[in-house]
């Protein structure tokens, strides 16, 4: 076997083993995204819940004053959270997020606020060590699986930061960067302003029953305990749908990558076979050259010397 | 008579829902029954209480162990969200007995409340505390 088709077979399986592993990774995924949509899925009632409890307190206007519903003007500090992933593979999953983070904060800047980045997941953070950019705090190690426990700690940190004084370093604003699951197909990176909250109603349809009129609740102890024990409830519980959303993305994207890469190392086993073949051929064809060749001239030398 | 639509939720999963003739939960002023016709309230629950259910088909009643969270009531609907809840059916009695052992020996807030979260497992599965 000639050094050319040698080399070029040697690729072949390298490729081969290539194919085979990102296939693997794309039917993990595949396997994956169903859980990760059922847990989205699953997530809807204490989120829609939350929301129309707080709804409730609002309407009945007192949170007024609450220092989680009000805008604070005396810190230009935002904090912006980027939700991107543990590991890579995941074509522009990260890259989205990041790009999107950056136009937000370059426009908070334009507005003449200091944002201050804290990253969820191991690429952010590794983007921003590379670049040596600061930022003010990190949490890796579940993006593809958050818990709830997750969600609960860096809403506590958020919300901290954000009743904190100006002098030492309080945030006047709280911005979530996180990639939606839309569908199977698309997923977009989006920016959503976590505090001062702007209470969101619940993505379902809006409430049949009560035909869009709250009944007056009593509360138990009192309207304000209940709105200061419930805020930071709907806060962890927006974080936590964030997440639950990216690590529906997250799946969804490694998926389309691994299968776009696989789709790619088989189309490069084709050609690389076509070149094999071809390669084989012009071997063969030369030793046949050769023998004639070598015939033609042994018969003629015979010839001549009878 | 009418019937409490009852729906026990967590961040993670919807635990338990149903019809209800009575819910019984634990406010930090104490406890309130809800039966149906109940006024609207919303209420914060004790961390570390058990919320007891009793369903309409005259099964037999529902307990499991909250920490934190609260509950809501409007027009017979009943929405009780835990930040963390578990089914007394679901726990595990030896290993919530040994939490308990470890736990009552602890002192401070923080060990309080771990404590009657332990004890609210306990009494959520049936057991005598």
């Amino acid at each position: 076997m000639g050094a050319k088709l040698r080399g070029i077979r040697g690729r072949i399986n390298s490729t081969k083993s290539m194919a085979k592993i990102t296939r693997a990774q794309e039917l993990i995924a595949s396997s994956r995204i169903v859980k990760a949509q059922q847990r989205v899925k699953e997530s809807g009632p204490y989120a829609r819940q939350i929301t129309r409890a707080i709804s409730a307190l609002v309407s009945h206007n007192v949170g007024v004053g609450h220092p989680l519903l009000t805008e604070r003007t005396d810190s230009k500090r935002v904090a912006v959270l980027l939700i991107t992933s543990d590991r890579g593979f995941c074509g522009g999953y990260n890259v989205n997020v990041i790009r999107e983070a950056e136009g937000l904060m370059a426009m908070l800047r334009d507005q003449g606020k200091e944002p201050v980045p804290y990253i969820v997941g191991r690429k952010g953070v590794g983007w921003y060590r590379f670049r040596e950019r600061e930022y003010a705090d990190d949490w890796t190690g579940f993006s593809d699986r958050p818990r709830f426990e997750n969600a609960e700690t860096i809403g506590r940190t958020l919300v901290q930061e954000f009743g904190r004084p100006a002098e030492d370093g309080g945030v006047a604003e709280i911005h979530i960067v996180f990639t939606e699951f839309v569908s199977m197909l698309t997923q977009t990176a989006q920016v959503r302003r976590l505090l001062p909250l702007e209470i969101e109603e619940a993505d379902e349809a809006p409430e049949e029953q009560t035909g869009g009129v709250l009944p007056a609740y009593d509360f138990e102890p009192s309207a304000d305990a209940v709105l200061d024990a419930l805020l930071p409830s709907y806060i962890e519980s927006r974080i936590w749908h964030m997440l639950l959303q990216s690590a529906a993305s997250e799946h969804a994207q490694r998926r389309r990558a691994m299968k776009s890469a696989t789709d790619n190392a088989n189309d490069v086993i084709e050609t690389l076979t076509r070149v094999a073949n071809q390669a084989r051929q012009a071997e063969i064809t030369q030793e046949i050259s050769e023998i004639v060749g070598g015939a033609n001239a042994l018969a003629e030398t015979s010839a001549g010397s009878e | 008579m009418a019937k409490l639509r009852v729906e026990l939720v967590s961040p993670e999963r919807e635990i338990w829902a149903g019809e209800a003739d009575m819910v019984v939960a634990k406010t930090i002023e104490g406890e309130l029954g809800i039966m149906p016709g109940h006024a609207p309230v919303l209420g914060v629950m004790v961390d570390g209480s058990v919320v007891r259910i009793k369903p309409a088909d005259g099964g037999e009643t529902i307990a499991a162990m909250v920490s934190g969270g609260f509950f809501s009531v409007a027009s017979n609907e009943v929405s009780v969200l835990a930040e963390y809840a578990q089914l007394g059916g679901e726990v595990d009695v030896k290993a919530a007995r040994e939490e308990y052992q470890r736990v009552s020996a602890l002192e401070g807030d923080e060990a309080a409340a771990a404590q009657r979260r332990a004890r609210a497992r306990l009494r959520a599965a049936g057991q005598e505390v």
